[in-house]
């Protein structure tokens, strides 16, 4: 006889026996019983970052659908297909069989439509994900290093998009090629020789899209599915964040198991996507590269447009005048070996609001932390109006991003608004600068006007619509008060209040210090408090009162 | 041969190239200006319809293009501009001009066909023009794929790839190119209405035009291979349809699948 232990498990049919072998070699009961475990909460916001996932995964099905029939090669061809417009045209085999893709193989227009649409909601659940991320707080401690790999993530995929959409080499994607290559060569000194080592001579040369093919194919994907695999460990390891409610703290988790409910929901949630997907390219026109015609560097259609994450850049590009009034954007600044251009017009465009974006977004976890000295762990989200400041610089730094977006169809706003080009420039222009001002300021007042009527409610309760009137003749509305656990989501949050500068050990109040000080005020000095405990008494003694007066009323 | 070699050294040789060399280049100018009118007025109108043509003029147009159609402050002389350009221009409704502004918009016509050949019968008499497009340039009948090339060389910048249109300087725009005759197509393109360029014999032949034409005609009528159109604007179109119903759509999932049933 062997030892006991190992023989207490014997299962009685063959499914059984296989996984019975399988677990006890690899231990798969352990890691179930420990995933299986992990509590989701459920909320429709927290689903963004699985329809990211999904489309990723998506992506990658109908990618390599798209690659058995890609060919990335520049050379010279004439098209020979079945589309009677292009027929005999001169164009470049990467062109020749994207047409091919879409006009000879079975399902390839279908797929190369899935391709594109599932790219497009890719970035965009990416985006919209890391909003409800922002602006509910989830950003803090323990995650801040975790809201950087999705920064990083949202930088990759906007990367995949681009390389991608350039490969068909068509006009519309090669005019996008063009200002890359520009804002490229607008690189004080080196630019030419980047674009030079980037095109492999002058452009549009022979390579170009070989290289792009390589990145988007192989460098980019592996880069985000390393991202993933990090993004998602860290989830496992920090667990989900949860709206704040009764019984929920920083020390639980509150919602359904991943197994079963939650990895069946999920399981279920992939495949809605998928049809979601499948149904759109089936039925709506994505890139018609038919339509735009081989590229070709002379001409430029009207209309042309990056996908919409690139979108807020070009826009950029369209805001920036070439002159300043009668000071030109472009300078020829003068050097011993001879004259060098510094073309502001095109690099500050280019590169100045990107940077800001990107700084202030991968940066803000940190300033937030330095200046709220904030050191816990937080686990229960913030209700975006409970945080004024923090929701008011969000909005105002996606107005700032959504100027330069609208900026990229200045032309569209024109001809479909019957509106001047010139009129949409100068409006969008001094957008760009009062646009983010304004949206704080607005966001601002109207996140404190939302707590002050939460406050309100909380210690009068709810208006009811019914007018009571008392037998001295005085009319009277009826409050009725919330439940315990509705009350709880008004009340139960944090609320900060604005700091004083701190001496350090030798009694002095550094200037850095006192910079925080200054921001600490710039957040909270306006706050809202929660209703405390023996105000909520004191609300509801009075509301007891005129309950009591409606009795008699009633009585009467 | 000799002789010439000898001679580049003369002092004058210099000027005598200058001569030369201006000589060739007006002449050249001078073919190539009139190679367009040289096809003016192949159509014939009878001195019936001019007369017409005239009243009409007096009673609709000569307000802004005045008596005679000189020209005053409000429109410009139309002597010259042939019968290609009152084609256009009133076949298509945008003059008699709703008001002034940027451009004249498209509007419901207001003279039938037969006036309208009248009102150009009576312009063409003004002076050499453009007449109207001959049949065998608008049949439609070219080669697309040239037609294609033409027409994204020369006509994509402003009406758009797709021919969907697009926005010019201030109010301007170029209109998009579904739905208008081959005949005003034609018309537009040798005598140039509103802010779009002329593009004469010398610059497109009538082949090429025609082979435009057939290009438009077979991307207007082959439908979308990839299902709806969404306006053929692009990847704004796309963004925004992205945005609005397809995220909403997955909103809509969403929602309903962490609702609960109580």
């Amino acid at each position: 006889m062997s030892t006991a232990p190992q023989t207490t498990f014997e299962p009685k049919t063959a499914t059984g026996r296989i996984t019975n072998f399988v677990d006890e070699r690899v231990g798969g009961s352990g890691m179930l019983r420990e995933f299986g475990r992990k509590v989701f909460p459920d909320h429709w916001s927290f689903m963004f970052g699985e329809v990211a996932l999904y489309t990723f995964v998506i992506l990658l099905l109908s990618g390599t659908f798209l690659t058995f029939f890609f060919d990335p090669s520049m050379a010279e061809t004439h098209y020979n297909g079945s589309y009677v417009p292009l027929k005999g045209v001169e164009m470049s085999v990467a062109y020749s069989s994207s047409l091919d893709i879409s006009f000879e193989i079975r399902g390839g227009l279908f797929m190369r439509q899935v391709h594109h649409w599932s790219a497009l909601l890719f970035v965009a659940a990416v985006s919209v994900h890391m909003l409800r991320v922002f602006f509910t707080g989830a950003f803090r401690k323990p995650r801040e290093l975790n809201w950087v790999v999705g920064g990083v993530l949202l930088i990759l995929s906007m990367a995949a998009g681009f390389t991608g959409y350039s490969l068909p080499d068509d006009l519309l994607s090669g005019n996008g090629l063009r200002i890359i290559d520009g804002v490229v060569k607008s690189i004080p000194i080196v630019g030419t020789y980047i674009s030079f080592f980037l095109f492999g001579g002058e452009f549009p040369g022979t390579v170009i899209i070989g290289r792009l093919y390589m990145m988007h194919i192989m460098l980019v994907p592996a880069l985000i599915l390393l991202m993933i695999a990090i993004h998602l460990f860290m989830v496992v390891i920090h667990k989900h964040t949860q709206y704040p409610g009764p019984g929920r703290n920083d020390r639980n988790v509150v919602g359904y198991p991943l197994g079963p409910v939650y990895a069946a929901k999920a399981g279920g949630f992939f495949f809605i996507v998928f049809g979601i997907i499948a149904f759109v390219a089936a039925t709506f026109t994505i890139n018609p590269i038919w339509n735009y015609g081989p590229y070709d560097p002379s001409p430029v259609s009207a209309g042309t447009q990056p996908d919409w994450y690139i979108g807020w850049v070009d826009g950029a590009l369209r805001l920036m005048p070439g002159w300043f009034f009668n000071i030109p954007m472009e300078w020829h600044i003068r050097f011993p070996w001879g004259v060098n251009t510094l073309s502001f017009n095109v690099l500050g465009p280019a590169l100045i609001p990107a940077g800001i974006v990107f700084t202030a977004l991968f940066l803000y976890p940190w300033i937030e932390r330095w200046v709220t000295r904030d050191n816990r762990e937080h686990h229960v989200l913030d209700r975006p109006r409970n945080v004024p400041t923090r929701t008011a610089i969000g909005v105002s730094g996606f107005i700032f991003y959504c100027v330069m977006w609208a900026a990229a169809s200045s032309d569209l706003i024109a001809t479909h608004f019957q509106v001047s080009l010139n009129d949409v420039t100068y409006w969008l222009r001094a957008l760009f600068f009062i646009g983010p001002v304004l949206g704080f300021i607005v966001t601002k007042r109207v996140a404190l006007a939302l707590q002050r009527k939460d406050r309100e409610i909380a210690l009068h309760g709810r208006e009811t619509g019914r007018i009571v009137r008392l037998p001295h003749g005085e009319f009277q509305e009826i409050h009725a008060q919330l439940d315990d656990y509705k009350r709880y989501k008004l009340v139960g949050y944090e609320s900060p209040v604005a700091e004083e500068g701190i001496p350090n050990e030798n009694g002095i109040v550094t200037k850095k210090e006192n910079l925080r000080a200054k921001l600490s005020g710039f957040f909270f000095e306006d706050r809202v408090a929660p209703a405390t405990p023996s105000e909520l008494e004191a609300g509801h003694h009075h509301e007891a009162i005129e309950a009591s007066d409606d009795d008699k009323a009633i009585k009467h | 041969m000799k002789a010439l070699s000898q001679k580049r050294r003369h002092p004058l040789a210099a000027l005598a190239l200058l001569v030369m060399g201006l000589m060739l280049t007006g002449g050249l100018y001078a073919v190539v200006t009139t190679m367009n009118e040289a096809k003016a007025d192949t159509t014939t109108f009878t001195a019936q319809q001019v007369e017409e043509g005239e009243k009409l003029f007096i009673a609709n147009c000569a307000t802004c293009h005045g008596m005679g159609a000189s020209g005053s402050d409000a429109g410009p002389s139309l002597a010259g501009v042939g019968a290609a350009a009152v084609d256009f221009q009133v076949g298509t409704g945008r003059m008699p001009m709703q008001m002034q502004g940027p451009q004249a918009r498209e509007k419901p016509k207001q003279f039938d066909t037969e006036q309208t050949r009248e009102l150009a019968a009576y312009v063409a008499t003004l002076g050499d023009g453009p007449a109207m497009p001959a049949e065998e340039f608008i049949d439609g009948g070219g080669d697309a794929a040239v037609g294609g090339e033409l027409f994204r060389v020369n006509c994509a910048m402003c009406h758009n790839a797709a021919a969907a249109g697009g926005a010019l300087t201030r109010g301007k725009f170029a209109p998009p190119l579904a739905g208008v005759s081959n005949s005003h197509m034609y018309s537009a393109m040798v005598t140039g209405p509103q802010n779009m360029p002329v593009f004469n014999d010398a610059n497109i032949s009538p082949e090429g035009k025609r082979d435009i034409i057939t290009f438009l005609n077979t991307i207007e009528n082959q439908g979308s291979p990839g299902g709806a159109k969404l306006g053929s604007l692009g990847p704004v179109s796309e963004g925004l349809f992205l945005w609005t119903a397809v995220l909403g759509v997955v909103i809509g999932f969403t929602i309903w699948l962490t609702s609960r049933t109580s």
